[in-house]
C-alpha cells in the first residue's frame, strides 16, 4: 500500500466516526469535551454552527452518529451523543449575544424560501449574516414545518422548538405565515434573486384496500392526524386503535393515541419485527408504554358494521429468505377489532403548485430533478432541500441540505460556479503537555452507557405535552462524557523518527498496531496483530521505516485514542494531535482564492 | 513509564487460546521502564509465547534478581507465582523453588549485570546443574539503573553515551554456556519477535537449563551511534544462523522444508523444534562446531542469533539427584518428614 495521505482532510475526518456519519458534520468529540468542562454555552454554540437546532436535535435527531460511534465497536453501546447534546442545550443559559451579527447594510439580494421548516430556516440562518434579505412563506400559522406538526410535544416541547426557531426568525426573516405558495410561476415573477423550496414531503401515503372510504371519520392518514392533534383540531380517539405501518411516524401515532383516549393500541407491521423501520429507541419507548407490536400482518380490508369501522382483516404472513430476496407466504387470516385506524405507511413529496413548462424538470414521479451536490433544480436559481429534495429523510439531513443550498445560493448570486465547492480542511495541533500529560482526558473509562430517566408511566399520560424524557442528571452527564473515546485526538506517525523498538505495538490495549513488510491491502489485512475484518475502517500505513524498510500499519477500527503509543514512544514518532475539521459554509472562500478560509463564528 | 494504567478494554475480536484466555489475560502490571526499552518487547514476546502454549498462569513461577531486566517479571502473568531475589542470587532461589516443586514452569529473567557480573558464579552453576528453567538474559551492555556504566557484556571498543571507550573484553553468555556444557543455548533480539517467540516456547519446553541471551537495547544509555548494542547496530550486523520453528505436541508439522535443511528435534513433552539452518556448514547439535562458528562470525562483528545449540538428552537436576516426581507439597507428611529415627539412620551412613 502507498503511505496514507493524511493531508487529505477526509482521512482524519473519517476517523472521527460520529462526525463523519453526521450529515452536517457536527464536531461531536469537541462539544462533548466542552460539556465535560461545564462549558455548556460553548458546546451549544459549536453544535449550532453545524446543526443549527441543538435543542431540537438533542431530543429527536435520528442520530446517525450513534450507530457509527467507535465505542459501539469496542464496548457494545455507543456514547449517548444525542442525550449529551440536549444537556448542552438545556444548560446553555443566555446565548443571545453570541448569535451571528446581522449587518445593517444589506447586499441587495432577496431570497424566497417556501416553507418554514428546518431546511428553510437553515438557509436563512446561513444567509442573513451575509446581508441577504430572506422572505419565508409558510402555509401554517406557525413556523416549524414537520418539526411542529409531526413530532408530538411529549417528545419535543413547544418552547424548545419555539426558542430555536425564534433565534433565526429574529435575525430578520420576513416571515409570511398562513401564506401558502400556490404557483411557482407567480413566485418567480416576484423577482427574487433565488428561490429555495423547503416544503417537506407533506403527503401521507394512502392504503387503498376495500372499505377505505366508508368511514372517513375513523380512518386517518398518520401525518395529517398528528398535525391535527398538534394544532388541537383533534383531541380524542377511540379506545382501540390500530396503527398500520411500523416506522417512526407509527411510533408517534401510537403514543399520541394513548394520550388522547386510547387504551388498547396495536402497531401492525407487515414484516418481521427485526426489520421494523422505526429507530430502536422510539420502538423501546412505545413498548415501555405497553403498545403492542404485531409482526407479519398485511392489511387486507377495513371491516365495517352499520357504516362504522369495526376493525380490520389481515393476512398473516411467514417470511423466508430466497437468495438475497425475502419472500412471504400467506399462512392465515386474522381480524382485529378497532375503533380508529391510523395509516402510517410512509409519506411522499407533492408539488401540485409547480407548473410544467417553466424549465423546472420533474421526473416520472412528478418530483423535481435536483443536483445532489448543489441542491439546484434544472431551473437556475431555484434550489430544493429537506424532504422536498429527495423524499423523506430526517431533520439533520434537511439542515445539511440547507447549508449546501445556502452555499449554492451565495455563489449563484455572485455569479460563481456552483460546482466548485468551498473545501473542507483539517488542522492538527499536538495535545502533548508533558511526558505523561495530554490536554485531553485520555484514560479509558469503563462505565456503561447511562440510561436517560423517564417520567413515570403514571404521570406521563395526564397531559398530552408532558415531555417523557427528563434528560441526564449532572451525575449521569459527568459519567457519560468520559465514555467518549476522543476520536478527534489523532494518532499521527512520523516514520523517519521510528527506531522500530515495538514499544507502541506492545502497549496498545486494542492491538491496533503492527510493523511488517508492506503488501496489498487485502493481503496486508491478514497479517496484522488483531483481525482487521472491518473493511469500512481504513488502514493507516507509514512510509518505509529507516532500519528495516518495513512499514507501520495502524488499523483504525478499534483504537481507543488512549495515547499510550505516543506515551511509550521514545522518539516521539507517535504524537496525539487534535484534528479540527473545518466544515465550509456559505460565504467561505473556495479553493484557489487568495484568502485562506476563515472559520466562521456562529 | 506511564502514569496511566493500560486500559482494560481490548480488541473485540481478540482470539482466545485453548484455556479460553486472550493474550490480555497474560499481562501484568504497567511497565515502569523507559519508553522504548527492549525489555518491554521481551515481556510482550513472553506474553505471546505463554498464551500460544496455553500455559495456565498459575502453573508458572517467575524468578528474577535486581536490575532493570529483573523488573520484567512484574509486567507479565500477574496471576503467576514469583520471587524477586537478591542481586545475582536468583539462580539459587530458582534452584530451591524448583527442588520443592518441579512441576511448575520456571522463567528466570535476569540481565547482563545480574548474571554476568555480581551473579556470574550463580549463573554458571545453575547452568552446570542443568536446572529445568528458561533463563533469559536481557542483555544491553550497560548498567541502566545506575546511569549507563559499561557492563561485563559491553563489547571491546564500544563507546559509552558520553564517549568513553570500553577497554575490557566482554563475557559472552552464549560462549560461556557452550563451554560449560549448556543443553540449550540461544540468542535473539528484542526487536525480532518472529524469532524470539518460538525460541521462548522451545526454551520453556526444553528439559533442562535453556539459556536465551536476548539483545535488548537500552534506549536511554546505549542506543547512540557508537554503541554496539543499539537497535540500529544490532539490525545492521544481525546474523540469524538457525531458524527455530516450534511445533506443539500432537500437532503435525505442516510447514514444508527442503530436504537436508530441516532438523526436527523432539522435546520431552512431545513437542518439536524444527531447526532450519541458514548456512549448510552449521550444525546446532555439534558443540565444537557451534563454538567455532560463533567465534568466526564474532570476529567479523556479526551477531549470531537463533537456537545455536541443543541437546535434549542431557539429564536435568532432578534426574541427577534422583528426587521424587511430585512436588514436595503433594507428599504425605510422613514421607516428607520421616522423623528422628530416619534422620539417625541417614547420619549412621556417614559415621
Amino acid at each position: 500500500m502507498k503511505p496514507t495521505d493524511t493531508s487529505d482532510p477526509d482521512y482524519f475526518h473519517r476517523v472521527v466516526d460520529c462526525q463523519w456519519a453526521c450529515p452536517a458534520h457536527t464536531d461531536v468529540p469537541q462539544y462533548i469535551r466542552l460539556i465535560a468542562q461545564g462549558r455548556y454555552a460553548d458546546a451549544y454554540m459549536l453544535n449550532r454552527e453545524s446543526n443549527v437546532f441543538p435543542g431540537i436535535l438533542g431530543r429527536v435527531c435520528d442520530r446517525p452518529c450513534e450507530p457509527a460511534c467507535r465505542r459501539g465497536r469496542v464496548d457494545q453501546k455507543p456514547v449517548a451523543i444525542c442525550r449529551l447534546k440536549r444537556v448542552a442545550a438545556d444548560d446553555k443559559g443566555d446565548i443571545a449575544a453570541r448569535l451571528p451579527k446581522i449587518p445593517k447594510a444589506k447586499n441587495g439580494k432577496r431570497i424566497a424560501c417556501v416553507g418554514a421548516g428546518c431546511a428553510s430556516l437553515t438557509v436563512a440562518n446561513d444567509l442573513l449574516p451575509l446581508g441577504y434579505e430572506v422572505v419565508m412563506f409558510e402555509k401554517q400559522h406557525e413556523p416549524g414545518g414537520l418539526m411542529r406538526t409531526n413530532i408530538p410535544a411529549f417528545r419535543l416541547p413547544a418552547e424548545v422548538l419555539a426558542e430555536e426557531i425564534r433565534m433565526i426568525v429574529d435575525m430578520g426573516v420576513d416571515l409570511r405565515l398562513g401564506a401558502p405558495v400556490t404557483s411557482m410561476q407567480a413566485l418567480l415573477a416576484q423577482g427574487f434573486d433565488a428561490v429555495f423550496v423547503g416544503s417537506g414531503a407533506p403527503r401521507g401515503k394512502n392504503l387503498d384496500v376495500p372499505g377505505r372510504y366508508a368511514d372517513p371519520a375513523h380512518v386517518h392518514i398518520g401525518i395529517d392526524w398528528l398535525e391535527s392533534v398538534a394544532f388541537g383540531h383533534i383531541d380524542s380517539v377511540g379506545r382501540r386503535v390500530l396503527i398500520i405501518g411500523a416506522g417512526n411516524t407509527a411510533m408517534d401515532c401510537c403514543r399520541t393515541s394513548l394520550r388522547i383516549g386510547a387504551a388498547d393500541v396495536k402497531v401492525m407491521a407487515r414484516k418481521p419485527l427485526s426489520m421494523m423501520k422505526a429507530s430502536d429507541w422510539e420502538l423501546e419507548e412505545a413498548v415501555e408504554e405497553s403498545v403492542e407490536m404485531i409482526e407479519c400482518h398485511s392489511p387486507r380490508e377495513f371491516v365495517l358494521a352499520d357504516g362504522r369501522i369495526k376493525g380490520m382483516n389481515f393476512e398473516v404472513l411467514e417470511y423466508h429468505q430466497e437468495g438475497s430476496k425475502l419472500r412471504s407466504k400467506k399462512i392465515g387470516e386474522k381480524f382485529l377489532p378497532a375503533d380508529d385506524i391510523i395509516l402510517a405507511i410512509g409519506q411522499e413529496n407533492a408539488f401540485p403548485w409547480i407548473e410544467s413548462g417553466i424549465g423546472l424538470e420533474l421526473d416520472e414521479w412528478h418530483v423535481p430533478v435536483v443536483d445532489k451536490k448543489t441542491m439546484q433544480s434544472t431551473l437556475p436559481g431555484v434550489f430544493f432541500g429537506g424532504d422536498a429534495a429527495f423524499g423523506p429523510e430526517n431533520i439533520i439531513w434537511a439542515v445539511e441540505h440547507g447549508h449546501q443550498a445556502a452555499i449554492s445560493i451565495h455563489k449563484y448570486c455572485h455569479g460563481e460556479d456552483l460546482g466548485v465547492r468551498p473545501p473542507f480542511a483539517v488542522n492538527l495541533t499536538s495535545t502533548k503537555m508533558g511526558i505523561h500529560e495530554w490536554s485531553y482526558s485520555n484514560s479509558f473509562d469503563t462505565s456503561v452507557r447511562r440510561l436517560v430517566p423517564h417520567v413515570s408511566l403514571k404521570e406521563r399520560f395526564k397531559k398530552i405535552d408532558i415531555e417523557v424524557e427528563l434528560g441526564f442528571s449532572n451525575e449521569q452527564t459527568r459519567v457519560e462524557v468520559e465514555r467518549c473515546l476522543n476520536c478527534d485526538i489523532q494518532t499521527v506517525f512520523f516514520a523517519p523518527k521510528c527506531i522500530e523498538c515495538d514499544a507502541c505495538i506492545d502497549v496498545c490495549p486494542t492491538a491496533c498496531l503492527t510493523i511488517t513488510h508492506n503488501g496489498e491491502e487485502d493481503e496486508l489485512r491478514t497479517r496484522l496483530k488483531a483481525p482487521a475484518l472491518n473493511r469500512s475502517q481504513p488502514l493507516y500505513v507509514s512510509a518505509a521505516l529507516k532500519q528495516t524498510g518495513r512499514v507501520m500499519v495502524k488499523d483504525e477500527d478499534q483504537c481507543v485514542h488512549c495515547g499510550l503509543c505516543a506515551e511509550r514512544c521514545p522518539t516521539a514518532a507517535w504524537d496525539m494531535q487534535k484534528s479540527s475539521i473545518k466544515v465550509p459554509y456559505a460565504g467561505d472562500q473556495t479553493a484557489g482564492s487568495a484568502q485562506p478560509p476563515q472559520r466562521r463564528r456562529a | 513509564m506511564s502514569f496511566m494504567q493500560k486500559p482494560k478494554v481490548s480488541h473485540s475480536q481478540l482470539p482466545k487460546n485453548a484455556l479460553g484466555l486472550t493474550s490480555r489475560d497474560y499481562e501484568g502490571g504497567m511497565s515502569t521502564l523507559c519508553a522504548g526499552c527492549g525489555h518491554d518487547s521481551i515481556t510482550a514476546a513472553l506474553i505471546q509465547a505463554l498464551w500460544e502454549l496455553n500455559i495456565a498462569p498459575h502453573g508458572v513461577a517467575k524468578m528474577s534478581g535486581i536490575g532493570c531486566s529483573s523488573k520484567t517479571t512484574a509486567y507479565f502473568l500477574a496471576q503467576a507465582h514469583g520471587i524477586n531475589a537478591v542481586h545475582g542470587r536468583m539462580p539459587s532461589v530458582a534452584t530451591g523453588a524448583n527442588a520443592a516443586d518441579r512441576n511448575l514452569s520456571y522463567i528466570g529473567v535476569s540481565g547482563d549485570g545480574d548474571s554476568l557480573s555480581i551473579g556470574l558464579g550463580q549463573f554458571v552453576h545453575a547452568l552446570r546443574r542443568n536446572l529445568n528453567m528458561l533463563y533469559i538474559i536481557e542483555n544491553n551492555g550497560v548498567y541502566g539503573l545506575t546511569k549507563g556504566q559499561f557492563s561485563a557484556s559491553a563489547d571491546l571498543g564500544s563507546k559509552a553515551k558520553k564517549g568513553e571507550v570500553n577497554e575490557q573484553p566482554p563475557i559472552d553468555p552464549v560462549i560461556t554456556a557452550l563451554t560449560l556444557g549448556g543443553s540449550f543455548v540461544a540468542r535473539s533480539f528484542s526487536g525480532d519477535k518472529a524469532q524470539l517467540v518460538p525460541l521462548i516456547k522451545a526454551g520453556l519446553m526444553h528439559n533442562g537449563f535453556a539459556l536465551l541471551d536476548v539483545l535488548s537495547p537500552c534506549v536511554t544509555f546505549n542506543d547512540h551511534e557508537d554503541s554496539t548494542k543499539s537497535y540500529a547496530h544490532t539490525r545492521q550486523f544481525y546474523h540469524p544462523a538457525v531458524h527455530a520453528d516450534f511445533v506443539p505436541a500432537r500437532q503435525p508439522i505442516r510447514a514444508a522444508y527442503d530436504a537436508g535443511e530441516a532438523m526436527p528435534v523432539e522435546l520431552h513433552d512431545g513437542s518439536t523444534v524444527v531447526l532450519r539452518k541458514v548456512s549448510q556448514e552449521y550444525n546446532p547439535k555439534n558443540r565444537a562446531q557451534a563454538y567455532s562458528y560463533l567465534h568466526e562470525h564474532q570476529k567479523r562483528g556479526e551477531i549470531v542469533t537463533g537456537l545455536l545449540y541443543i541437546d535434549e538428552d542431557q539429564r536435568e537436576m532432578h534426574d541427577i539427584s534422583h528426587t521424587v516426581s511430585e512436588a514436595l507439597r503433594d507428599l504425605p507428611h510422613a514421607q516428607l518428614c520421616p522423623g528422628a529415627a530416619a534422620l539417625d539412620e541417614i547420619q549412621d551412613l556417614y559415621r
